[in-house]
């Protein structure tokens, strides 16, 4: 594999959620109304990731 | 990374989390009924509840509030008013035996429309007392609070370090991979690193800005030797004044001076937020961002003439700014919910940390810790991974 989509593969993951986490954390207190849910959403899926990966996808892992 | 380098931060891992995970186990749990005070106090019966009328109308003098709460403990005299951000309806009215007292303060919380007295909650215990206590100074003071800030720091520390091995530790597996198939340390270490690295950007924030916090005491009080000295300066030596004039005064020429603003709490003269010869006057703004910041205006307590008015210097607009992205109380119910479940998965990943560290000794016989670098580089990763043990 290439350096590029090595770094993607093993990055690109918590770099999504670390943007979706900043993005929800900063935008329910700057304004109000639809920015409380682009907060929801930002930091729920945050909630939804661990319960998907922990919990339901049981994929066996090869 | 050399097996050196990921030794080393390894270890730095290791020590910073053992080191603060009882206590910030401990902050997690008492937060998690902090993230629902409001609620809680609600179905305790502690928190006041302005009965809903037809009509809000025009809210009744400040002077009227002060009179019925002090009616209500005779001795006592003023200290704060406060209301909070959320809620226009009810005076919260301290009362103390003198204007510094740490003992013996009592409030009562006052019907802003009515007058009605809705209730006196109380300062200094109940459920939520206690959580507050553990969670702030482990009812210590300042050294205790200092002492949950460092423990902060080392967390801190442990999350950069966690990030750092994230990468030798996942080079095999893909993104959110739990391997069931394995042992169950294997299992709980796989699970530690998803739970971990996906919450790691608001765990950052919200210990970072309780880092913060914890020195909130030391910048207020360095701010009240410096600026506010300065503003109150003009009335250095004067005799204090024997009574004050009209509260509701105060408060109109505040109001005056900072029109599109909303007060947040009014210090009684003596106090450590105004002067023996001033009401400090504390205003907020009304949008999102600006009704978390108050200003200070100072107000001569007999003439009810504004004698100073400055915006809060920069460290302490950080400070009212971090408050919010702690305590997850700016985006209504289903934030603080999200709140509740972050601070869950935290202690998911404090107690895998825990048990990763405990059960140490099975890994000899399982899988090797670093997926798949054991054979790779020749088993120099494994003992590498190892060193977490």
């Amino acid at each position: 594999m290439s350096g590029p989509r090595r770094f993607a593969r093993l990055w690109g993951g918590p770099i999504l959620f670390g943007l979706l986490s900043a993005v929800g954390l900063v935008s329910g207190l700057l304004a109000d109304g639809p920015w409380d849910w682009v907060s929801w959403i930002g930091l729920g899926s945050v909630c939804a990731a661990c319960a998907w990966y922990g919990l339901l996808s049981s994929k066996p892992s090869r | 990374m050399t097996p050196r380098t990921i030794r080393a931060w390894s270890l730095v891992h290791k020590w910073s989390s053992l080191v603060c995970t009882a206590f910030m186990l401990l902050l997690c749990i008492t937060g998690l009924p902090l993230v629902f005070h409001h609620e809680i106090g609600h179905w305790l019966g502690t928190e006041a509840e302005p009965p809903a009328l037809a009509e809000d109308g025009p809210e009744i003098s400040l002077d009227e509030v002060m009179a019925t709460a002090l009616a209500r403990h005779p001795g006592l005299g003023g200290m704060f008013v406060s209301k909070e951000p959320d809620d226009d309806r009810v005076w919260y009215v301290t009362l103390a035996p003198t204007p510094r007292s740490h003992e013996g303060l009592r409030q009562v919380a006052v019907d802003a429309r009515t007058g009605e007295v809705l209730a006196e909650p109380s300062l200094d215990s109940g459920f939520l007392h206690l959580m507050r206590s553990l969670h702030i100074d482990l009812f210590l003071g300042l050294p205790g609070m200092l002492f949950l800030g460092f423990m902060g720091l080392l967390l801190l520390v442990a999350i950069v370090s966690g990030v750092v091995l994230y990468a030798p530790f996942m080079r095999r597996l893909r993104f959110g991979e739990v391997r069931r198939d394995r042992s169950r340390r294997a299992r709980w270490l796989d699970l530690h690193n998803l739970v971990g690295i996906v919450t790691v950007v608001w765990l950052f924030v919200v210990g970072a800005t309780g880092v913060f916090n914890t020195v909130a005491d030391l910048l207020v009080q360095h701010w009240q030797d410096t600026e506010l000295a300065e503003m109150v300066a003009p009335y250095r030596g004067m005799a204090p004044y024997e009574s004050t004039g009209s509260l509701q005064a105060a408060l109109d020429a505040a109001r005056a001076r900072e029109p599109d603003t909303k007060v947040r709490f009014i210090a009684f003269p003596g106090t450590s937020f105004s002067s023996p010869h001033h009401f400090g006057v504390f205003m907020r703004g009304d949008e999102p961002l600006t009704s978390r910041m108050s200003k200070p205006v100072l107000v001569d307590a007999l003439t009810a003439e504004v004698t100073d008015s400055r915006d809060p210097p920069w460290y302490l607009a950080a400070l009212m700014l971090s408050r919010p992205l702690h305590f997850g109380d700016y985006g209504g119910m289903p934030l603080q919910v999200i709140w509740a479940i972050l601070d869950m998965l935290t202690i998911l990943v404090l107690g895998s940390g825990l048990y990763l560290w405990l059960a140490r000794g099975a890994r000899r016989e399982g899988a090797p810790e670093v997926a798949g670098q054991g054979a790779a580089a020749g088993g120099r990763f494994e003992s590498a991974g190892g060193t977490l043990r």
